[in-house]
């Protein structure tokens, strides 16, 4: 029988958090680079929980609270920028948004 | 199966269900709380006149609130020197010397980016409370991180540092190159506080605490050489900062958000977020993770230091546009300050708090006078529009070049012996390629500062046909607020290369110490 050990769940936030580092660096929607960004915090969560539980210490499950509202307010100032900017043209896309170069 | 993690652990109950809060020495806190309710008041009470405050009240305030800030840090000096570094709040937060002088430079960040904003605002009919607010929090966040003493608080007050400036880098309505300088700024800041966080979590697998002082006894008592997740967290977090402090290879943001951010922002930006940014840096390299630990990271700091101060001057040299260029040697200026941070140890630590003091000065300063040459508007930032510039607004022209002068590092400027300090606390450690290094970057960095000031002065030495009565109508008067900004800037930056006895030696007195919490 496969034993489920914390070693599993590190290397799936591990891949997690790739999965969100280059879909952030590929995709170009910004929606979706911000979906990109919560997937490396949840991984992040992740592994502060695992690591919580095979320390036995509260501590690392107390910081994913800390980094639930710190998503959250990211969130909400992200929005708030890309409103303001669909407000004056039609998208948003990383590639409409490339004013400044060099 | 599932049995390893999901088995019950037995959780001690104690007698006593009475949750005990640690003690707190509220005065101690004192720059964080003036700051923080400072920026809620000013919020409360505009809201309260309703449009009836004038449009200075909201600049003189944010004034008054960072003053009473930077007033509070003598008092919390003389205790330290006195009964030594502290630890608040069951060891979440420190009171070292080191906080105190970060605390110090945040606060005249925002003193100066204030009174510069001031002039802005009416200028572009932006006129609001909110700047400042925002301002005033994002400091908060600063002042947090530089006193942190827990990974996690380091990283809230990274985020409300942060959270505010991608407000405030978006919040020129008018000019869509400030919401593109937003987005971007925000994007690539969650995505290097993503990893940030993760390197925390790493150190915290590999340590089985968040809190410095517990990860410094731990890895006293329980020699970690060679382990692959302290490093990994080591790796993310080094990662992480370097993205704050704009530090190649991790700079791409900088220019981008520098150029499109309304410009007394830019300033604040390079002045006291990054300044933030490095007590982050020293907090967790030199001063928890240093001495033998010192010989796993130093690498990495190297190889970014290094980059920095090469990548970030040849690319400021290839610009047209006047804030990039700035952005670009804000970056050559980190890569020196990153010096300070190899070497780990005491004389660097000072080395770099005296460039980030002096540096504060130096960029608030340029990017005001940037700012006021950018006219209504605040797109005229191309080399072109400097031309003549030291006919038609010759003081200005001469503000910008003594400016200019000491971020090249002339001497007479704090700007020389700042650069000297760091390149000192190399050598004494004997990283002699880094000093060289670092004098090729200064001379390098000299041509761009010298390039703005001849097309300042000798218009048509570029010849591209701009007479100077073209490039500059006639002038318009310096906001009084910017003026006093300038002149603050001005006189720092030649008192602290004239005589910096006084300042040096407490930069040399403010030294970081972590101290246990004893409860």
């Amino acid at each position: 029988m496969l034993e489920l050990t914390e070693t599993w769940y590190l290397v799936l936030a591990s891949l997690i958090f790739t999965i969100g580092a280059v879909g952030l660096l590929v995709r170009r929607n910004p929606l979706v680079m911000f979906m990109c960004v919560e997937l490396m915090l949840n991984a992040t969560t992740l592994t502060f929980v695992t690591f919580s539980k095979a320390l036995n210490d509260v501590g690392g499950q107390a910081s994913v609270f800390f980094v639930l509202v710190v998503a959250a307010a990211e969130v909400v100032v992200g929005l708030g920028i890309i409103v303001a900017i669909l407000r004056r043209q039609d998208n948003a896309d990383a590639d409409d948004l490339s004013l400044m170069r060099g | 199966m599932l049995s390893v993690i999901l088995q019950d652990t037995p959780i001690p109950i104690s007698a006593n269900p009475v949750i005990e809060t640690p003690e707190i020495v509220w005065s101690s806190l004192a720059p964080h709380l003036i700051l923080i309710l400072g920026g809620i008041l000013l919020l409360t009470l505009v809201s309260l006149l309703r449009g009836k405050a004038p449009s200075w009240f909201h600049a003189a305030w944010t004034v008054v609130v960072a003053g009473a800030a930077l007033g509070s840090l003598w008092p919390l000096w003389s205790r330290v020197q006195e009964d030594g570094p502290q630890t608040l709040i069951a060891g979440a937060v420190g009171l070292d010397g080191f906080s105190l002088f970060v605390t110090g430079i945040i606060c005249v960040s925002v003193i100066l980016s204030a009174l510069l904003l001031e002039g802005y605002l009416r200028r572009e009919n932006l006129v609001g409370p909110e700047w400042y607010v925002l301002m005033l929090l994002s400091a908060s966040g600063g002042v947090i991180m530089a006193s942190a003493n827990d990974l996690i608080v380091l990283f809230i007050g990274l985020e409300i540092l942060s959270v505010a400036a991608y407000v405030l880098a978006s919040m020129h309505s008018r000019r869509i190159s400030s919401s593109e300088a937003g987005l971007k700024y925000l994007i690539l800041g969650a995505f290097s506080s993503a990893f940030l966080l993760y390197g925390i979590a790493m150190t915290y697998g590999a340590t089985g605490s968040t809190n410095l002082v517990r990860i410094q006894q731990f890895l006293v008592d329980t020699v970690l050489i060679k382990n692959g997740m302290l490093l990994a967290g080591f790796a993310f977090m080094i990662v992480g900062l370097g993205f704050k402090v704009a530090a190649v290879p991790f700079h791409f943001w900088a220019p981008d958000v520098y150029q499109g951010s309304p410009t007394p922002i830019s300033g604040y930006m390079a002045s006291g977020i990054k300044a933030a940014g490095f007590a982050g840096f020293i907090r967790v390299f030199v001063v928890t993770f240093g001495g033998t630990y010192a010989q796993q990271w130093r690498p990495m700091v190297y190889a970014l230091a290094v980059l920095s101060l090469l990548v970030g001057a040849y690319m400021a040299l290839i610009q047209t546009n006047v804030k990039r260029m700035l952005a670009y040697s804000s970056i050559a200026h980190a890569g020196f300050i990153l010096i300070g941070v190899t070497v780990a140890t005491d004389k660097g630590t000072s080395a770099a708090l005296f460039y980030l003091l002096v540096y504060a000065f130096m960029v608030t300063g340029s990017f005001g006078v940037v700012g006021i040459i950018g006219r209504e508007g605040d797109g005229k930032h191309s080399l072109d529009d400097y031309q003549g510039l030291g006919k038609t607004r010759p003081g200005l022209a001469l503000i910008f070049a003594v400016f200019l002068l000491a971020q090249a590092g002339v001497p007479f400027t704090g700007g020389f012996l700042s650069k000297f300090y760091v390149i000192n606390a190399a050598v004494a450690e004997e990283q002699y390629v880094l000093a060289v290094i670092a004098m090729v970057s200064a001379v390098i960095a000299a041509y761009l500062y010298l390039r703005i000031i001849v097309s300042m002065y000798f218009a048509g030495a570029d010849d591209h046909g701009v007479s100077p009565e073209m490039a500059n109508p006639p002038a318009k008067k310096v906001p009084a607020g910017a003026a006093i900004a300038l002149g603050i800037a001005v006189f720092a930056t030649l008192w602290l290369g004239i005589v910096p006895d006084t300042v040096t030696s407490v930069a040399n007195e403010a030294v970081a110490r972590l101290v246990a919490f004893q409860g």
